[in-house]
């Protein structure tokens, strides 16, 4: 970690009745990879686009790359990203889309294959854009941002889109660019994609910072979660659950409503202690542990937790993996 | 799939600094947008092609465009079918290519949804304004030039430069008619950039409603009606519609300049308050709210009424400025305007079949019109007009007469048609040694000054 890329300070935002942001405070550290959560309507937009220069708050400090942003819309040199998808001229070719926007910024024309190559897109960079699929635009979107060596890359929904292959590669991009140094903040429905990605996360609702800090201390707010546990016998390992301390059933062998559940395996609801427990209890009682996984990842699980709005989380999930399957069904190939 | 190797040479904790793309590289980053639209090639490839074939196929045919100022002398010299083309293109063609120009230039990044990406790359979005007027007004104008070029072209291969006779008869040597037909082309240049300014207008104000993008085309269309209609000479001259004839003027002797300075300075003028206007609106867009990008509120009080009021302040002006009044069409002007025609053609008529020479001087042509019978007021346009003209044969006392119909449009264009004697006015082609040509006396067209007393 290095310098501060963003300090922001009460900044608020209002569109006629509606408030965007609400006092929101956030730092992001040079080289640190933060990710943007919240349902929909947080603010996370309004937000991206004020780092982006699309718009400045109506009060409060707002401070990227140390310097303060004023009300003129313009943010400093090494800002780059998208929101809601990256910008690209159908009728250009990848190429040309990025030669552009090259020249216009007055980078090196080197740059240009550089940043193709680095999002594996070299061999149809002289394809139009208007015949590219939505995983094919997003990389070339994140060649865009990587043009002009930026300190700060903004994202919102990178791997919207994307392919297994794709997501890997663009994974592996933003991971060199935080190693580099650059600060990346990311905005995500995907709560994979951010456990995967990022090192902080901020987790907005209603305009207002339900928590920001460390990964690892948001998994830690989500409280009980469900397992879903498979062993070598599951009736008794579920007498071992019912036996022990902090444990609930929530569905098992001979029980009715649980999808997940089935002769070998269980879901139980409990702390991560009292889990500990119950794998040692069954473990003793000579019973195999053949899998072992929460139900909801904790990061979802705490962002339900802390929101309080199941509803848009589960739409988001299910937009997600929507997406995926889309893809799954086109690996690889463009939409023509 | 390749190997991510990302190289910062030079990362600095220093504060970063603020530095928006140059308005060159903006213009240029827009310009090459527009161009790589297939539908803005199209169009100019269309601009190049058709009106010079248009020309030449014309040219070569006996039914000519008589309804089209300048239409009837198409097979005579290769100069008529620029002008024929200018008469055209003012009327329909231009309100429509600046509507697919200006018209769509903010719209198609509304479609595109590459508002952000482009306000994030350029950082000023006074310079994205600019930028984008620029290239659209330099595709419009490239599109004027080509329709000009190829038109210009085409005629002088299909027909040949020859002297072209103007709007009060007098005939023009070839110089004089190229010279004349590049400044009608440059009137009219400067006249579409108030379509192009209304263009852009409607491209930020209604976004991708197709209201916006045939703005322009809408706009002409009801000026078209409004000049279809008697209005007072100084309301007529404040429409920027009028800079789309009034080039007409630059085709007699002296030249009309009256309605032509009107025009290019109303054209100018609604193109600065269009622009300024669209301005207005552009830099105040909230681009984190994509979905609104128009409305008919903002468009009818923040457009249409200004411009609206610009009219009203410009017709107050010039009615004030000019001696014009009413339709300004008088039966004054329009026997003097017939004298002078009818004494150029009758001249040319002697020539062409070599009878003694006459002069304008000489023949001391007088003309009497009346409208409509001795019940109608003898004013305002019509045709209804009859017209007696009257002239002195050199060396005789002989004083010839002929009668013409005419047909007086209400922007000041006549059609003479001649009504006898027959041979005078009463045939369409004269028996010359060469053989039979057109008859310059049998219709022809004129044009009265509105802004004249």
């Amino acid at each position: 970690m290095g310098s501060r890329a963003v300090r922001v300070r009460g900044i608020r935002k209002d569109f006629g009745n509606v408030i965007a942001l609400d006092g929101v405070d956030i730092d992001v550290d040079a080289g640190s990879v933060h990710g943007l959560v919240g349902p929909n309507g947080a603010g996370k937009t309004t937000l991206l686009g004020m780092l982006l220069g699309l718009s400045f708050p109506d009060s409060g400090e707002l401070e990227i790359l140390g310097r303060t942003v004023g009300r003129d819309l313009a943010v400093p040199d090494g800002v780059a990203g998208f929101v809601d998808g990256p910008g690209l001229y159908p009728a250009l070719t990848a190429r040309k889309n990025l030669r552009s926007l090259a020249t216009l910024r007055g980078y090196a024309a080197s740059s240009v294959e550089d940043a193709l190559g680095q999002v594996g897109l070299l061999e149809v960079a002289d394809d139009p854009v208007g015949g590219f699929s939505l995983g094919m635009r997003q990389r070339l979107g994140l060649a865009a941002a990587l043009l002009g060596d930026p300190r700060l890359l903004v994202l919102d929904e990178p791997a919207n889109g994307l392919d297994p292959a794709g997501k890997r590669q663009v994974h592996r991009v933003i991971g060199s660019l935080a190693e580099a140094g650059v600060a990346v903040i990311i905005s995500s429905h995907r709560m994979d994609d951010l456990a995967a990605l990022c090192s902080d996360v901020t987790l907005l609702s209603a305009g207002r910072v339900v928590f920001s800090g460390p990964l690892g201390k948001l998994a830690a707010e989500s409280g009980d979660l469900d397992y879903r546990l498979v062993s070598s016998d599951g009736a008794r390992a579920r007498e071992v659950a019912a036996r022990t301390s902090g444990i609930s059933i929530v569905s098992g062998p001979g029980m009715t409503g649980g999808a997940l559940a089935s002769d070998a395996a269980l879901v139980v609801r409990g702390s991560v202690p009292a889990m500990d427990e119950l794998i040692s209890r069954i473990v003793g009682t000579g019973l195999a542990v053949r899998e072992l996984s929460p139900v909801t990842p904790p990061l979802e699980a705490a962002f339900l937790a802390l929101t309080g709005n199941t509803a848009d989380a589960a739409d988001a999930a299910d937009a997600a993996d929507a997406a995926d399957a889309d893809i799954i069904d086109a690996t690889g190939e463009r939409m023509r | 799939m390749s190997t991510v190797t990302l190289v910062h040479p030079s990362r600095s904790d220093a504060p970063a600094t603020v530095r928006p793309a140059s308005l060159r590289r903006t213009f240029r980053f827009e310009l090459v947008k527009l161009v790589a639209q297939w539908r803005i090639r199209l169009m100019l490839l269309v601009c190049l092609i058709v009106p010079g074939a248009f020309v030449a196929a014309v040219g070569q045919q006996s039914s000519l465009p008589a309804d089209t100022v300048f239409g009837r002398q198409m097979a005579l010299t290769g100069w008529a079918g620029p002008l024929v083309i200018l008469a055209f293109v003012g009327t329909w063609a231009l309100p429509l290519l600046t509507s697919l120009v200006s018209g769509d230039v903010f719209a198609v990044e509304d479609r595109l949804g590459t508002w952000r990406h482009l306000v994030v790359a350029v950082r000023s979005t006074r310079r994205i304004f600019a930028a984008k007027a620029l290239s659209s007004l330099i595709v419009v104008l490239a599109m004027v030039a080509c329709l000009a070029i190829s038109a210009t072209v085409g005629g002088l291969l299909g027909i040949g430069s020859h002297p072209l006779v103007g709007l009060d008869g007098h005939t023009l040597g070839v110089g004089d008619a190229a010279g004349r037909v590049t400044i009608a082309w440059l009137c009219v240049a400067v006249a579409t950039l108030a379509y192009a300014a209304i263009g852009l207008l409607g491209s930020v104000t209604l976004g991708r409603s197709p209201i916006g993008l045939l703005l322009p085309a809408l706009v002409a269309l009801l000026l078209q009606v409004l000049a279809l209609l008697p209005l007072p000479a100084a309301v007529r001259m404040a429409l920027p519609s009028n800079a789309f004839v009034a080039w007409r003027g630059l085709f007699t002797s002296p030249a009309q300049m009256g309605p032509i300075w009107a025009g290019l300075a109303v054209s100018v003028a609604w193109a600065v308050v269009a622009t300024a206007l669209a301005h207005h609106h552009f830099v105040r867009r909230d681009f984190t709210d994509l979905t609104n990008d128009g409305s008919a509120r903002r468009i009818i009080v923040g457009g249409l009424v200004p411009l609206a009021g610009l009219t009203v302040v410009t017709a107050v002006v010039l009615g004030g400025a000019t001696p014009a009044d009413g339709s300004g069409v008088t039966r004054a002007k329009l026997q003097d305007s017939l004298s002078t025609t009818f004494s150029h053609l009758y001249v040319l008529q002697t020539d062409e079949l070599q009878r003694p020479t006459v002069t304008e001087v000489t023949m001391r042509t007088r003309s009497s019109c009346d409208k409509g019978g001795p019940n109608d007021q003898d004013s305002g346009p019509g045709n209804d007009w009859r017209c007696i003209v009257s002239w002195h044969t050199p060396g005789t006392a002989f004083v010839g007469q002929a009668t013409f119909q005419l047909d007086v449009t209400a922007d000041g264009r006549y059609v003479a048609d001649g009504d006898g004697p027959k041979e005078v006015n009463g045939s369409f082609q004269v028996h010359t040694v060469d053989g039979d040509t057109p008859n310059p006396l049998w219709q022809f067209d004129g044009l009265v000054d509105l802004l004249t007393k």
